[in-house]
């Protein structure tokens, strides 16, 4: 362990590679698979499940799936899976009602996110003066590709957005406007102001105490009422600061933890130098508590992710209840398993890809490069 | 601070008033009724265009539709109810089908989670990767959509006369879980009690064998004492009301099944998904339990030549206990919280119900009210209870 | 090191303590303390643990604060005044027992920060501050590290020069080598003392005794929150007044 070099805020690392425990491959087997008569019956159970599983799998998944096709009644034949029902119906499904002849603008829409995304979550272009005028310019092209109505391109309703798009959308304005709520929460929780933790306080827990569904109602049937008369907002803005609110105070508690480990030394470092609360807070505070609870905070964003699907009760077209409608269709609804498992697959997909880039970053923040 | 405290009798410095516009605690009181007027100005804000705005669309506003009649049937209840009864009376319904579908779904849950807990840290290698597996794709697919898979799943599988035998025991159709049951019967009421007083009595006996071993020193193992008391009495009830074993079985008839008890496919989807998706966080929590107690210790106690059930009670439990239960309990919360997606399936939860008072009435604001404050009740009494088993832990490290 | 360096304090006090009280709840720590520090004058406090020499230099620059009597530093009374405080803090650097440092920034920029932030000073210029403070304290080349990359006696340096970095007039020391392995202590007292003999004021807790009888103009003794003696290090090593002077000495010494 000593020649690495040693990181600021890194827990002690597991054990790394150790040369005496170099076994064979037939030693191995012997520890983890065949270490006793009951542990060897046990492996053999497992396998044969596994097996069995394996084997179910590939029969219905593979061999005698229908991989492509336009007639329904040929997957109907087969006994296997009807992977065509994908093919034919993928549209509806990543793009729900979005007029069918402009799925091209979601495409570039995605494209554009995505790529936006991908070079934030990166450390070498980690500076404002590249990363604000990145999202200005993303979110303008966003918007003009989602909206339209400008540059001869057909406009198109909020109420009519779907699929996989929307679902990028809500995951993004949650985070977006849920974490900066988050660390407010937090810090007010905190605060020497007693006034300030009362209502941080009342505010978190009452919030963590109800389902999310409640207060999607709250922002669908009763936020337009807090409203003077003829001031509307928008519906899906309303839902997805429902979302982010939500989020955000769970995400608050978890921060709240991190602040709590902040030793009280480092406050008293930075009252000596006569930093103010805010530069503390911002300079010496937040960068040890973000990076401390860092795994908790980023299960809360996968969490976050996966609760945009909660949409589906409030009528959005997101990617599951764009499938799910799609569902509908006599001709093709017996293959619904499919199309659940390639939703799923989606979702698997992107918070796999969320949680290896937490656990680079927590590498990075290891090897001090953050 | 009191006025008992003699830091505060020291003199105080005279200040000019513009010390006092640079002093600490002056500003921190400004500060706070700045925060304090803006929270109250906002409430009453919102309270007030709230008020208009009812009041301009004509919605009556107040609880008293809780006393109205509710006029619509719901499918599955636990109470009686028909559609004369009242909007309280169906949220009532409401309310008890949340808590059974979540009471089913934590024992299933816990069942599942801990088997799967208990797997992920198997030296077994397979296994272990099994159920890791398992705990990834659990916890990763959103429970919504699990929820609508699964009933998805039941709505597709074939109508009662096709239906899956399971093994002579019951039936899995479209119309959900039909299982044998045995025959309504008077004894089932008082071996129900009879359970409940050979728990009872089990506690009791075990703590006086507990003082009986701290005054004497003498131990009793009570582990057979207590099974027998908690078994054998609800068994010596049943023996003396003749012993009733009628089971009724269900059989096809016609389009559905006669006999037995169903549980109906919204029931079955929702339970299924909630607990699923549950298992996998619980899995976890268990195997952070269990790696919580350190080698180490198991083997200091046998060093103390503890009997192995001693080493779990008294060394592995209480350790594993207090690194497991809060999350736990927080799991069962959630748990709870997310069976109100039972409205995405049909099933009538309370959210569901009362998603259907406030489209009646159109009193939004009440009906969502009384759907968060149950909620809210129940979190906050179990964050209540988790503070008391914490301060009892606490206690207890001393 | 020998005396001779020492250059003679000055007569006016920069820092003059009052009849100084502070209770923690119904338990009081200081008993009406009085302490003058003129400047230029190095004092150093001793006494046994909990005695109270913490509470009384962190009163200073009210990391703690006392409940009755006056404290000025540079005429300025330290009340609840924010103003007056954050003045009094900048003519006051810290030093920790347990260093204190940031974790998450470079040794560079834990020098640069105060300067930056509070002294609104340019980066350039801050840093051209921070390495030769960095070099005064002998350790520039490691101005890229995160402090726990650092030995403790190289951490600690850092905190010293962190806290030159903002020019003050007076340091407080709170034990700055009770953390620290035997072999790093001296490479701390070392930068101390080059620290004093150019001329700082400083109040050190301490019970390095051998640092005291080198350096300190004035050694004051301080048990169960009173101060008990105060005085030059000859006269308080060589004759020392009070009893329980004496027993804390002899302990002290023995060892
Ligand atoms: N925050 C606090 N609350 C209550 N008592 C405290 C606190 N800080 C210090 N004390 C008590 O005040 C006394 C003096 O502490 P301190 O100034 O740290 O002593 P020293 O530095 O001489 O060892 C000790 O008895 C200590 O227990
Ligand atoms: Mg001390």
């Amino acid at each position: 362990m000593s020649s690495v070099p040693s990181s600021p805020l890194a827990a002690p690392a597991a054990a790394a590679y150790d040369p005496d425990a170099r076994l064979s491959a037939l030693a191995w087997l012997r520890a983890n698979l065949f270490s006793s008569v009951w542990q060897s019956l046990l492996t053999l159970a497992v396998a044969f499940v596994l097996i069995r599983f394996f084997w179910f799998v590939l029969d219905w998944g593979v061999v005698n799936a229908v991989f492509y096709t336009t007639d329904p009644d040929v997957c109907r034949a087969a006994t296997g899976a009807c992977w065509a029902v994908i093919a034919e119906k993928h549209r509806p499904m990543l793009f729900g009602l979005y007029p069918y002849d402009e799925h091209w603008r979601l495409v570039l829409m995605m494209a554009i996110y995505l790529g936006t995304v991908v070079l934030s979550l990166w450390p070498r272009c980690w500076n404002l003066r590249f990363l604000v005028p990145l999202w200005i310019v993303s979110s303008l092209s966003i918007g003009v590709l989602m909206f339209g109505g400008v540059l001869g391109l057909r406009y198109v309703p909020t109420s009519e957005w779907g699929g996989l798009p929307l679902t990028m959308l809500l995951f993004t304005g949650t985070v977006l406007i849920g974490m900066p709520v988050a660390v407010l929460l937090a810090l007010g929780r905190r605060a020497p102001l007693p006034v300030a933790r009362g209502v941080s306080v009342v505010f978190i827990e009452a919030l963590r105490g109800v389902p999310l569904i409640t207060i999607l109602f709250v922002a669908v049937n009763v936020f337009p009422l807090f409203l003077p008369a003829g001031v509307e907002v928008n519906k899906l803005l309303r839902i997805t600061v429902g979302i982010a609110i939500f989020f955000a105070c769970y995400q608050a508690e978890v921060i709240r933890g991190g602040l709590q480990a902040i030793p009280r030394g480092q406050y008293e470092a930075a009252a000596s130098l006569s930093l103010s609360y805010w530069q503390t807070t911002r300079r010496i505070i937040l960068p040890q508590a973000l990076r401390i609870s860092l795994p908790a905070i980023t299960n809360h964003i996968i969490a976050a992710m996966k609760n945009t699907s909660f949409v589906i009760i409030i009528g959005l077209f997101d990617i599951l209840t764009a499938t799910t409608a799609v569902m509908q269709d006599p001709l093709w609804r017996k293959f619904y398993i499919e199309a659940y498992l390639f939703v799923a697959a989606v979702y698997l997909f992107f918070g796999y890809a969320l949680s290896l880039y937490a656990r680079q970053v927590e590498k990075w923040i290891a090897s001090g490069r953050i | 601070m009191t006025d008992a405290n003699p830091g505060l009798r020291g003199k105080r410095p005279r200040r000019s008033p513009k010390d006092i516009l640079y002093s600490e605690s002056f500003r921190t009181a400004v500060y706070q009724i700045a925060l304090a007027a803006a929270v109250a100005l906002l409430g009453f804000y919102l309270y007030q265009n709230v008020v208009e705005n009812l009041a301009r669309q004509n919605i009556a506003t107040g609880f008293g539709f809780l006393e109205q009649v509710s006029q619509f049937e719901i499918g599955e209840t636990l109470i009686a109810y028909s559609a004369r009864d009242t909007y309280g009376r169906a949220l009532a319904v409401g309310l008890m089908n949340t808590l059974s579908v979540s009471a089913a779904g934590i024992v299933v849950a816990t069942v599942i989670g801990f088997s799967v807990g208990i797997a992920r840290v198997s030296s077994n290698w397979l296994l272990q990767r099994l159920a890791t597996a398992y705990v990834e794709i659990v916890r990763n697919i959103p429970v919504i959509l699990q929820v609508i898979f699964w009933a998805a799943v039941i709505r597709n599988l074939p109508a009662p006369r096709q239906a899956v035998e399971l093994w002579g025991l019951g039936f899995l159709s479209n119309r959900g879980l039909t299982f044998a049951m045995p025959s309504a019967h008077a004894a089932h009421l008082w071996m129900l009690a009879a359970l409940g007083a050979g728990i009872a009595l089990a506690i009791l006996a075990s703590h006086k064998a507990k003082r009986h071993r701290e005054a004497t020193g003498r131990y009793i193992d009570m582990l057979w004492p207590c099974v027998g008391l908690i078994v054998g009495l609800p068994l010596l009830v049943w023996l003396g009301f003749g012993a009733p074993h009628e089971i009724s079985f269900p059989e096809r008839r016609g389009f559905n099944f006669a006999g037995g008890a169903t549980i109906s496919p919204e029931f079955v989807a929702l339970m299924t998904g909630i607990s699923l998706y549950s298992s996998g966080f619980i899995a976890e929590i268990v195997r952070a339990g269990i790696q919580a107690t350190p080698r180490g210790q198991v083997e200091a106690a046998r060093s103390i030549a503890l009997r192995p059930r001693f080493i779990l009670r008294y060394v592995v439990l209480p350790q594993a206990l207090r690194v497991i239960v809060p999350p736990l309990t927080s799991q069962y919360v959630s748990l709870i919280k997310n069976s109100s997606i039972a409205v995405v399936i049909g099933y009538p939860d309370l959210v569901n119900i009362g998603n259907t008072v406030m489209n009646q009435t159109g009193q939004a604001v009440e009906a969502i009210a009384v759907m968060m404050l149950v909620y809210l009740i129940v979190s906050l009494a179990t964050s209540l209870l988790m503070n008391l088993y914490n301060r009892l832990v606490a206690i207890k490290e001393r | 090191m020998t005396q001779s360096a020492k250059p003679g304090p000055s007569a006016d006090p920069v820092i003059r303590m009052s009849h100084v009280s502070k209770w923690y709840g119904h338990f009081q720590v200081l008993h009406d303390v009085s302490l003058d520090v003129r400047k230029g004058e190095r004092v150093v406090v001793c006494g046994p643990s909990g005695s109270g020499k913490s509470t009384l230099i962190r009163c200073i620059n009210r990391l703690e604060v006392h409940q009755s009597g006056q404290i000025f530093v540079k005429g300025l009374e330290m009340t609840d005044n924010v103003k007056n405080i954050d003045t009094i803090r900048r003519h006051i650097g810290m030093v920790f027992q347990n260093f204190n440092l940031f974790p998450h920034l470079t040794v560079l920029e834990n020098l640069t920060l105060g300067p930056m932030l509070t002294r609104q000073m340019k980066k350039s210029a801050a840093e051209d501050l921070a390495m030769h403070f960095l070099r005064k304290v002998r350790i520039p080349e490691q101005s890229g590290k995160y402090p726990l990359q650092l030995s403790g006696g190289q951490q600690q340096r850092v905190a010293i020069a962190r806290s030159l970095c903002m020019e003050p007039e007076i340091m407080l020391f709170d034990e700055p080598t009770s953390a620290l392995d035997p072999e790093m202590i001296k490479e701390v007292l070392d930068t101390m003392i080059e620290l004093a003999e150019s001329g700082m004021t400083m109040i050190v807790v301490t019970h390095e005794m051998g640092f005291a009888r080198t350096v300190a103009d004035n050694v004051v003794f301080m048990a169960d929150g009173r101060k008990v003696e105060s005085g030059p290090p000859e006269e308080f090593f060589g004759n020392p007044r009070e009893e329980r002077t004496r027993a804390f000495l002899d302990q002290i010494l023995k060892h």
